[in-house]
Parts: C-alpha cells; sequence; structure tokens
C-alpha cells in the first residue's frame, strides 16, 4: 500500500509548548489540539514529562498538518514557552522562521521572540488562555471555533469562570492581531469530516468496549494507567466492572477469574507491573482462560524512566510465563491500530482460548491524533464460551485436532467446568500421568498453528525490490514510513516494512520483502536491537544493520536520517 | 432436592488421620442443607494439600496458584454473582503468599466464603513453617525454631471489621457443617479458618493439643459487638475460642455495581447506541 506522501505536500507545522508542570501547559496543548482536529488539520501529538507533579520541565508538541501527519517532527516553529528553561533548552530546534512566543516579563536576550505582556492582558490564573488566543490568532485559527472549544474543555460548572477564559482569550487573539505580523498561518483545511482527537490508550479503551469487554483490573503505572481510567469514567454507562487492585498479581488473577466465568476480560501495565504478571499469564495458558493483556512500555530496567518512551520488552512480552505455550503479540503503529489490535486480540484470546498481548509505549498511548470515527454499529463483539456441549459429563480440556476445546462457563449450563493450573486430564482434574502430560503439552502447543494462521502479515509501504529497506514496529511506523518518503522524494529507491503483529512470525508473510531488498535496516527505540534478534532467530535472515533510540525519547524522521547517513 | 450423592465420593490423596477428611465431609454437608446444587457453585483454591479438596467433589472448579484464589474468586464473581463462591485452600496460601489478597478481600466485602485449612504448617512441600505457625516451632527450614510471631488471622479479620470471621476444629465435627452454612449464606465476604492437625508435619498442634484448647463461645455471646469480638480474637493460648466471633451487615463488594443487577456479564450485549454517543464525546 503506497500513499501519496511523495508528492509536494504542503509542509507540517510544529508547535511546542513548554512549561513546568503545573503551568498548565497540558491544557492549553488539548484545547489547541481539539481545536486543530475540530479545523480539519491532523495533528501528531508528543508529550514529553517528567516523574513530578509540579515544576522541572514538560513539553507538548503538536505537529499539525492539512495534509496527514502521522510522524512528530524535531525542528520547532512555534515554540511556545511558559518559562525560561524552555527557550534556553529548546531555541537550538528552531527552524530559519521559528518563533518563540513568551511571557513578556520573562527576561530573555532576544529581540525577534514575541513578548507577550500577559500581566496586563489578563488575571495570571487565566494567562494560559492568553497564550492560546495568541497562538491561535499566528494559526490563524476560527475564533469562535476556539471559544467553544475551551467552553467544553472546562463544562458549563462556573458561569463566571467561562467568561473570564473568554476574555482573556480575545485579549489574546486581539493583542497578537495587533502586534505580530505571523508568518505561521495554517493553510485552509479542506472539508474534511468531523474528526475525533484521540490518543493510543483511549483508542485501546475504546476498542476494547467495542469488542465486548466487560472486566478490566489494573494497578496505576505510568503510561498504562489511562486506559483503565477510560474505562472507569464509562463503566456505568457501558456496564463494565473496572476494578484498581491491591497489585498486580491481583490484577491479572482477577482477569483470570472474571474471564473463566464468562466477562471478556483485559489487564494494562508496563514492564515492571508486567514483571509480576508473569506467572499469571503462565496460568492463563494452562488453563487455557482468554485474557488480553496490554503493556504499554517504558525505559527499563527497574524503575526506569517511568514518564518516557522505548520498545524494549518485545523479548520480555514473548517469554514471560514458565512453561511452552503459544501467544500472540500485537504493536499498533497508529491510534487506528491501538483500536483494531485490541479488538483482535480480544478476538484470538478468546478464540484459541489464552493470553494475547497489546504492545504500546508511553509516545503512542499519549499522542493524540485526528481519527475518523470508528463504526461501531457494524463491529462485532466476542462472546465467551461455546454454545452448547451435548457430552455430560463435561470435559474443559477435551481433546481436539486444532487444539481449542469447547469451552462452558461454570453456573450458566447445568454443566460442571473444573479447571487447573495443575497438569490435567481432559475432564480438568490434577494428574501425573506423564503420557497425558504429553498430550496435553501438544494439545496446547497446537493452538498456535490457528493462532499462525490467522497473523497479519506485515504492511509494506513503498515499491518492490528496494535498495534500502527499513524495517519497524509499533509506534515508530509513522517516522519511519516518512523518513523512508522523504529519502524518495530525493530519488532514492527506499520502501518500509512495519510489524503491527510481532507474535507469531510467519515468515511467508514477509520474507520476500527483506531478500529483494538491496540492503535492509532495523529501526527500533532499543539498544539491543530486539526485532532483528526474533527475525534472525525464527527465519535465519540476520539484519546488520540497525538505528537504535534509547534515549526516552521516540524516533523521529530526523533522527532517521541522521543515523542512516552515518 | 440435593443429597450428599450428588456431591460424589472421590478418593483423596491426603495421609491417613489428616484433618482435611473431616472438613471436605462437612463442606459436603453443609452444602446440601444450603440446598446448593453443584453446577451452582464455584470452589477456587490455590496450592496445598488443602487445595486438592474441591477435586474431591462434584462442583465447578477453579485450581490455580499459591495464594491467589481470593482474586480469582473476585474476578469470577464479579463476573457471575449467581455462582456461591467458596474459596478452600491453607494458611500457607491465604496468609502467607495471599497476605495481600486477604486483607484486599476483607476491605472489598466480596461475598465470597474463605474457607482456611490451617494447620499451622506447610504440608504439601513437606513442614517448613507457616505464617501460623508459633514462635519457636522447629523444623528443617527454621531448625532454631521459627524466629517471627505468628499471624493472627481471625483478629487481624475483626480489627478490619470483615463482616463474618469465625473459627472452627476439625474435631469439633458436628459445628463444623453448620458453620460452614452459615459462612455460605453470610452476604459478603465470610472467613472460616479451621484448625485441623498435620499427621505428618506438625507434631506440636496436634488433635490432642487443639482438643485440649478449643472451646465453643457460649451460646450467650453477641457476635455484633466488635469490642468485644476484638478482645476474643485476640485470645490465644490455653483457650481458642470456636464459633463465630464476630458479624457485620457491611454492603457486599457486588452492591456497588448496577449492571450485576443484571445477571452474569457473560451474554450481556454491547450498548452500541451509548457506545456510538461516547465516541462523539472526543469530537
Amino acid at each position: 500500500m503506497s500513499k501519496d506522501r511523495d508528492s509536494k505536500t504542503r509542509h507540517p507545522l510544529n508547535i511546542l509548548i513548554g512549561g513546568e508542570a503545573g503551568q498548565g501547559l497540558v491544557t492549553v496543548g488539548k484545547i489547541l489540539a481539539k481545536s486543530l482536529v475540530r479545523g480539519g488539520y491532523s495533528i501528531v501529538v508528543t508529550q514529553s514529562y517528567q516523574s513530578r507533579i509540579r515544576g522541572g520541565h514538560n513539553t507538548f508538541a503538536i505537529r499539525v498538518g492539512v495534509d496527514e501527519v502521522d510522524a512528530p517532527q524535531e525542528p520547532v516553529d512555534l515554540l511556545v514557552a511558559f518559562d525560561r528553561d524552555t527557550v534556553t533548552l529548546h531555541r537550538g530546534e528552531l527552524t530559519p522562521d521559528g518563533l518563540v512566543v513568551l511571557d513578556g516579563a520573562v527576561g530573555i536576550d532576544d529581540d525577534s521572540a514575541l513578548k507577550v505582556p500577559f500581566k496586563d492582558l489578563a488575571q495570571e490564573r487565566v494567562s494560559n488562555m492568553v497564550a492560546l488566543g495568541v497562538v491561535g490568532s499566528l494559526l490563524g485559527l476560527d475564533e469562535e471555533l476556539m471559544a467553544r472549544t475551551v467552553d467544553d474543555f472546562f463544562g458549563k460548572k462556573d458561569a463566571s469562570l467561562a467568561a473570564e477564559n473568554h476574555r482573556a482569550l480575545a485579549a489574546g487573539t486581539g493583542w497578537a492581531a495587533a502586534h505580530a505580523k505571523s508568518r505561521h498561518r495554517l493553510p485552509p483545511a479542506s472539508n474534511t469530516p468531523q474528526r475525533l482527537m484521540m490518543n493510543g490508550n483511549e483508542a485501546i479503551a475504546l476498542g476494547a468496549i467495542s469488542a465486548g469487554l466487560r472486566f478490566h483490573s489494573f494497578y496505576p503505572m505510568t503510561p498504562s494507567t489511562s486506559i483503565g481510567l477510560t474505562l472507569a469514567g464509562q463503566a456505568k454507562r457501558m456496564g463494565l466492572i473496572i476494578e484498581q487492585a491491591e497489585d498486580e498479581i491481583a490484577a491479572i488473577n482477577m482477569a483470570i477469574g472474571a474471564s473463566f466465568a464468562g466477562a471478556p476480560s483485559m489487564v494494562g501495565t508496563s514492564g515492571g507491573g508486567f514483571a509480576l504478571m508473569a506467572e499469571g499469564v503462565s496460568l492463563a495458558a494452562m488453563t487455557e482462560t482468554p485474557l488480553v493483556i496490554v503493556v504499554a512500555q517504558r525505559p527499563g530496567p527497574a524503575t526506569g524512566l517511568p514518564t518516557r518512551t522505548e520498545q524494549a520488552d518485545l523479548e520480555f512480552v514473548l517469554h514471560a510465563g514458565h512453561g511452552e505455550f503459544p501467544r500472540a503479540i500485537f504493536s499498533p503503529g497508529t491510534v487506528e491500530e491501538c483500536f483494531h489490535l485490541t479488538r483482535r486480540a480480544l478476538e484470538l484470546a478468546e478464540r484459541y482460548q489464552g493470553p494475547t498481548f497489546v504492545l504500546t509505549d508511553q509516545f503512542l498511548a499519549d499522542s493524540y491524533r485526528a481519527v475518523a470515527p470508528f463504526g461501531v454499529e457494524n463491529l462485532d463483539t466476542v462472546r465467551a464460551g461455546t454454545g452448547a456441549v451435548k457430552s455430560s459429563p463435561y470435559f474443559r480440556f477435551a481433546i481436539t485436532e486444532s487444539g481449542v476445546s469447547p469451552r462452558l462457563l461454570p453456573g450458566i449450563t447445568g454443566h460442571l467446568v473444573v479447571a487447573d493450573s495443575d497438569e490435567h486430564t481432559e475432564d480438568g482434574h490434577i494428574t501425573e500421568d506423564l503420557s497425558v502430560r504429553r498430550q496435553m503439552v501438544e494439545k496446547r502447543l497446537r493452538k498456535g498453528e490457528g493462532m499462525r494462521a490467522e497473523v497479519i502479515a506485515p504492511e509494506m509501504e513503498g515499491e518492490a525490490s528496494p535498495d534500502l529497506l527499513l524495517v519497524s514496529w509499533g509506534s515508530s511506523k509513522g517516522a519511519v514510513q516518512e523518513a523512508a518518503s522523504r529519502m524518495r522524494s530525493k530519488g532514492e529507491k527506499v520502501a518500509a516494512l512495519h510489524f503491527s503483529q510481532v507474535w507469531p512470525l510467519v515468515p511467508e508473510k514477509f520474507m520476500i520483502h527483506l531478500e529483494s531488498a538491496r540492503q535492509v535496516v532495523c529501526i527500533e527505540g532499543n539498544a539491543t536491537g530486539q526485532l532483528a534478534r526474533l527475525i534472525q532467530r525464527e527465519t535465519g535472515f540476520q539484519i546488520k544493520e540497525k538505528v537504535r533510540r534509547y534515549d526516552g525519547l521516540p524516533l523521529t524522521p530526523e533522527y532517521i536520517a541522521r543515523e542512516l547517513n552515518q | 432436592m440435593v443429597t450428599l450423592d450428588d456431591y460424589g465420593d472421590y478418593e483423596p490423596a491426603w495421609c491417613p488421620g489428616c484433618g482435611n477428611f473431616s472438613l471436605l465431609k462437612a463442606v459436603k454437608q453443609a452444602l446440601v442443607v444450603s440446598r446448593l446444587k453443584p453446577h451452582e457453585v464455584l470452589f477456587v483454591s490455590g496450592i496445598g494439600q488443602a487445595a486438592k479438596a474441591p477435586h474431591y467433589l462434584n462442583a465447578n472448579v477453579f485450581n490455580g496458584l499459591h495464594g491467589r484464589s481470593l482474586p480469582v474468586a473476585t474476578g469470577a464473581k464479579l463476573a457471575n454473582p449467581k455462582l456461591t463462591v467458596i474459596v478452600e485452600s491453607g494458611d500457607g496460601c491465604n496468609y502467607g503468599e495471599g497476605g495481600n489478597h486477604f486483607l484486599a478481600a476483607i476491605r472489598r466485602n466480596i461475598d465470597v466464603t474463605l474457607l482456611v485449612h490451617n494447620n499451622q504448617v506447610y504440608g504439601l512441600t513437606k513442614g517448613q513453617a507457616s505464617p501460623t505457625s508459633a514462635e519457636g516451632f522447629v523444623t528443617k527450614a527454621q531448625p532454631e525454631g521459627v524466629p517471627s510471631a505468628p499471624f493472627n488471622p481471625v483478629a487481624v479479620a475483626v480489627a478490619m471489621q470483615a463482616s463474618f470471621v469465625a473459627r472452627g476444629f476439625t474435631g469439633m465435627i458436628e459445628h463444623l457443617p453448620e458453620l460452614i452454612q452459615e459462612g455460605i449464606a453470610h452476604r459478603g465476604f465470610a472467613l472460616i479458618d479451621v484448625l485441623q492437625p498435620c499427621v505428618s508435619f506438625n507434631k506440636v498442634n496436634t488433635f490432642a493439643w487443639y482438643r485440649e484448647r478449643c472451646e465453643p463461645l457460649s451460646p450467650a455471646y453477641d457476635p455484633t459487638d466488635w469490642e468485644a469480638a476484638m478482645k476474643v480474637a485476640c485470645r490465644w493460648g490455653d483457650k481458642i475460642p470456636m464459633g463465630i466471633i464476630y458479624r457485620n451487615d457491611r454492603l457486599p463488594f457486588e452492591e456497588h455495581f448496577p449492571v450485576l443487577h443484571q445477571g452474569p456479564l457473560a451474554g450481556q450485549d454491547v450498548d452500541r447506541v451509548m457506545l456510538k454517543k461516547i465516541m462523539e464525546g472526543y469530537r
């Protein structure tokens, strides 16, 4: 599938809002992002924050374009600084036409900066609305649209605060119109139908609900927490049971119990929490209980960088849980894929009665995008359990050709359902008969064949037999595709291959792309090249060249270009 | 009409003289008196000799990981509140490996009956101390005697205002089925700590040792009096009180979820109209 990315596109703009935690920069960022989406623009948000509630240095970047934007970018066009540190830290990233916008009271040595007299324009508590107005004016955004978005964001509770917000917004817009000559007006957006503003975690949550999720348990852990929060916010309306567990071990065991009793279930965590869940993964596999586990990656080992991004848990998620059993691991590259692949993970978990995984990361979890509404009217939902079984007594682990046994739910029919973490006979009771053991190992592994048959092939963009093939997985999809596209516009024969399912790996689905490329480079957000190593293990094909990033920041087209040119 | 035959008769893999035999019998009797049919009951157990008990009767069974029965039971009960859920496992499972879940289950007041086979030792793994072993108890793992004070589950449960706390003894076979039946009938979390001898690995807390100390509470005792219950719960030594020690009528956890009034979560349809409305909220 080759997108028309290579023709001359109108350049996207990159707005970086920076300041201390607690200054309201995320509020400004979200309202601005929403206004842009409502205005018909495409966005990619990159949130970069520290592990603290006040102070420090956080940024909210919005890359915006009339045409589709799928990746972050490094050069900054508009640097909106809530404090001096932001200017110091990021002025080096400004484009030649780049503009710094900040409070006039903050003394910086830069005549070209737009120094806004916040103190004169509004009360301090709404000065971030002034900033919003200024930026909106520089971009040429519709004032009424922005005012409406401000109202939607804060709600209708406090009429006087709403009025104050409006005044501050108008003051900012008015001041900028009078004092700034903007070189950053956005071209008008095409008549795109109204899109949604959603980030990766929200899409995972909504995708799960759309597929019939009924139970989710979690222990708060950045960057996975917002999955649980999104679900908790909709629990009453959608009839879900969402429980913050006492620890991650409780979370996964609760979800297993709920799934065993018929509720499609999910847990969400990050690397360290997943480490505690490992025995539970093994339990889901042994008792053949459907379960989706979302692991939102961040830099490790141990506590690592709690609020940053990385792609270094692929091997861990692939091997976690003692014993041998099949699993499926999805690695969405976009917000849409977060929605659809979580659905698929729930479907596969039920179909093959075991653990399936969705691997995301902090960058994608927090990255707001403009997405087309998901048509939920026609989407299938997962039904827990098989309808009916004629035989009595019922054998929960009846050996079948596919390895999948008919699954009844306890208490729903008159049958007795027995499941065991010990090795067991077909009826579910404990056994130490070693020939039964062999048969059960083979039965469980046989289910893997079904998973392989349903694997999602990696997506190829660009022409066949390229000089250079860029391989990636997970959230770096957009950055890699854009890097490839930029090289193509310079006349190079470059293609990009993205894995949105990293397990099972089925060579027939992608070897032709690797073998027909002159050179292959694997681009990953980790230090040791985990997907490259996995591909070599499974196929024998060695990808010698790698681009790796492990400083806690997401891959960008510029980073990839720099690394490739070395 | 449910009979003992409905619950089956299987040969357990326990040592002759094990307290588990009496407890298994008492459980079956309690289920029959409660008029519960096997398919209406879900036993969740962990790992240990006690945890094998649910395999020796007819019922739905989830025999999971060591210490992790309560979370599984909680999830299952929430998914299908019509099930009568009973957790049956040992003192190691429930007070050691699963200690955090013990506290959380009490806090939630999930409508699950926790039947603990408390023999003050780890039997399946051949004789190490358990959280309820006495200080100074000598084993191969603690050759100088256990250096820690024992966990008192009854006292902790009462202190946390668990809504049903009881203690039994496999030697008081006449009272055990009634105690279990009351626990099952109770709406909310019911702890029944059942003292039992381990003939193979606990040569201190023997049948005779318990018999000498276990004493039923007087019929005049009021289990709703929390302060009195705290005193009774902390009593352990020459006399060990037996019976329902404390009870209250806290709201069961499941009552917080209106969706459960519609029955089991399995097979409930996704409200697509509502979901579409939720999606619109992201515009």
